[in-house]
């Protein structure tokens, strides 16, 4: 904790102070306070869930920018396949619901007092609090990315937003004949497929507009991670010899002026290249002492997302430590998210909780501007198990890339964007 | 601000310590669950927004079983509806059924 215990004492007496100001003047009526911190598409679907399922609820949702723009779909916007607003969604369809939407960042939690401080120096009370702070990146395991002048050059463009606008600019300003030069860290990290689509769609790019160019793509692990068979298939068809995978490939540092990833044993010299660092919770998941699990991730009980390291506290999304064969995507999000919000309904009005929740993923990858492959599963509580656990049976791949899928992966989009945040 | 109306709930906010014995109020949460399940897809309450995949709000629960279970054995088949409803029980499809005949479209 980097609170003094001095000042903690003090939070968490005018936190108290302002939970019950709060209760006299704003109370009446309301079944409870629901805090939820992140409104990405699992802290989105957590607070509009929580409203509509229980409308006497008294919900306010912290979110430190504007807008919301998509990781989902954004891979596209590096090749010009789709474009910005296509991807970006603002709050008002939360607020129509009666939702309160403050923009602040959140950055310490009493769960004595039951308060969140936000850094503009307000406390928001709650009853349950429910965090959704996706990832942070773990810079220090890369020396030379390190700090700021470094990751500005750099970019990760795994959070979808000015990165994503700058990644384009660069693979735009490249020669043709330049190299692209990848690295994937190793799993678990945000959106497994992930990487492989931004292959393809930079390859898509190229191909289009740079064809002499070259894609060296360094995966920490030892093979495609999603989808393999079908992403291979594409890039030794669409794309033949266009793209060097090498697996196995895990980063040691980035010599940013030689424009060189470094790794265990060679360098590898790019003309634009791109990171995406291994990933833990969100800084807020770290500050509060949600994560306890490899340093990295955040234990919940599954029946409910409460985190298991603090009570009172849920935990969301990508953060989470992952049950078995569970992806880290916008999909799982949005279910971790109803079985939370119908948790935190029963809890707070004394009710059973859901003792058989499910949830479904589904994950889309644009391999070209138009073509599609999924990868699904459906996942079912097990009591035995005391976790969330693959449906023998269920969920599977596509067979190969189509235009109806494509047709399918913008419908998903559209409905997951207008399930999450309106 | 004195009304002994607003104690009493302030009272009730601060003393609701969460206590799971009592009934479900509502036999339906289940199907409601299980439905939303569907809806990252096919919109909330199954309105679809994004034209495809299909707005289910509405549609004959006979229907949407019939669809469901034919996906599930195979006997339609499809992109993705058919690898989804093979994990769910027949019990579980007709409530999700159940579910959304009663949205209004």
């Amino acid at each position: 904790m980097t609170i003094s215990r001095r000042k903690f004492m003090q939070w968490t007496a005018a936190a108290g102070a302002t939970s019950l100001a709060g209760c006299a003047t704003t109370g009446g009526g309301s079944a409870g306070r629901v805090v939820v911190i992140g409104a990405g598409i699992g802290g989105g679907t957590a607070a509009k869930y929580v409203k509509l399922w229980a409308p006497d609820m008294d919900v306010t949702v912290v979110e430190r920018e504007a807008g919301f723009i998509s990781c989902p779909i954004s891979n596209l916007v590096l090749a010009g396949n789709a474009n910005m607003n296509d991807i970006s969604r603002d709050y008002s369809g939360l607020a129509n619901r009666g939702i309160k939407v403050v923009r602040d960042n959140a950055v310490a939690i009493d769960p004595v007092a039951k308060a969140v401080r936000l850094a503009g120096g307000s406390t928001l009370a709650y009853d349950r609090l429910i965090v959704s702070p996706g990832v942070d990146f773990l810079y220090d395991t890369i020396p030379g990315l390190n700090n700021a002048t470094a990751q500005a050059q750099v970019l990760h463009a795994w959070k979808a937003g000015p990165q994503t606008l700058a990644l384009k600019k660069q693979l735009e300003s490249m020669k043709d004949g330049g190299v692209f030069v990848f690295h994937i860290p190793l799993a678990p990290y945000r959106c497994p497929p992930g990487p492989y689509e931004r292959i393809c769609q930079v390859a898509d790019y190229f191909k289009r507009a740079k064809p002499k160019s070259k894609i060296i793509a360094l995966d920490s692990n030892p093979d495609v991670v999603s989808k393999a068979g079908l992403f291979k298939a594409v890039w030794n068809g669409q794309y033949k010899g266009m793209i060097d995978y090498r697996p196995n490939s895990e980063i040691a540092d980035v010599d940013v002026k030689g424009s060189t990833i470094k790794l265990q044993f060679g360098d590898v010299k790019g003309d634009v290249l791109n990171v995406v660092p291994p990933q833990r919770a969100g800084d807020i998941a770290r500050q509060a002492g949600l994560i306890n699990a490899n340093n990295r991730w955040c234990t919940v009980d599954w029946l409910t997302c409460e985190s298991t390291a603090v009570k009172g506290v849920h935990v969301l999304g990508d953060a989470t430590l992952s049950a078995n064969a569970m992806p880290k995507s916008a999909s799982m999000a949005n279910q971790h998210a109803k079985v939370c919000a119908a948790a935190v309904i029963a809890l707070i009005k004394g009710q059973p909780v859901n003792p058989e929740p499910m949830m479904m993923n589904t994950c889309y990858s644009f391999v070209d501007a138009k073509n599609v492959i999924h990868v699904a599963s459906v996942h079912a509580y097990s009591a035995a198990d005391k976790t969330m656990s693959v449906v023998k049976g269920a969920g599977g791949l596509s067979d190969k890339p189509s235009e109806l899928e494509g047709a399918y992966a913008w419908g998903w989009a559209k409905n997951i964007w207008a399930d999450s945040l309106s | 601000m004195n009304s002994p109306w607003f104690g009493a709930a302030c009272a009730a906010v601060l003393m609701a310590a969460p206590v799971a014995h009592a009934q479900d109020p509502n036999p339906n949460n289940a199907a409601r669950a299980l439905a939303a399940t569907c809806a990252t897809c096919h919109g909330t309450e199954g309105r679809s927004v994004g034209g495809v995949p299909p707005s289910l709000a509405g549609q004959s629960k006979a229907s949407l079983l019939q669809q469901l279970k034919d996906y599930k054995d195979g006997k339609r088949p499809g992109t993705i509806m058919h690898q989804h409803a093979k994990g769910y029980t027949d019990a579980q499809l007709e409530q999700i059924a159940g579910y959304f005949a009663a949205v209004k479209p």
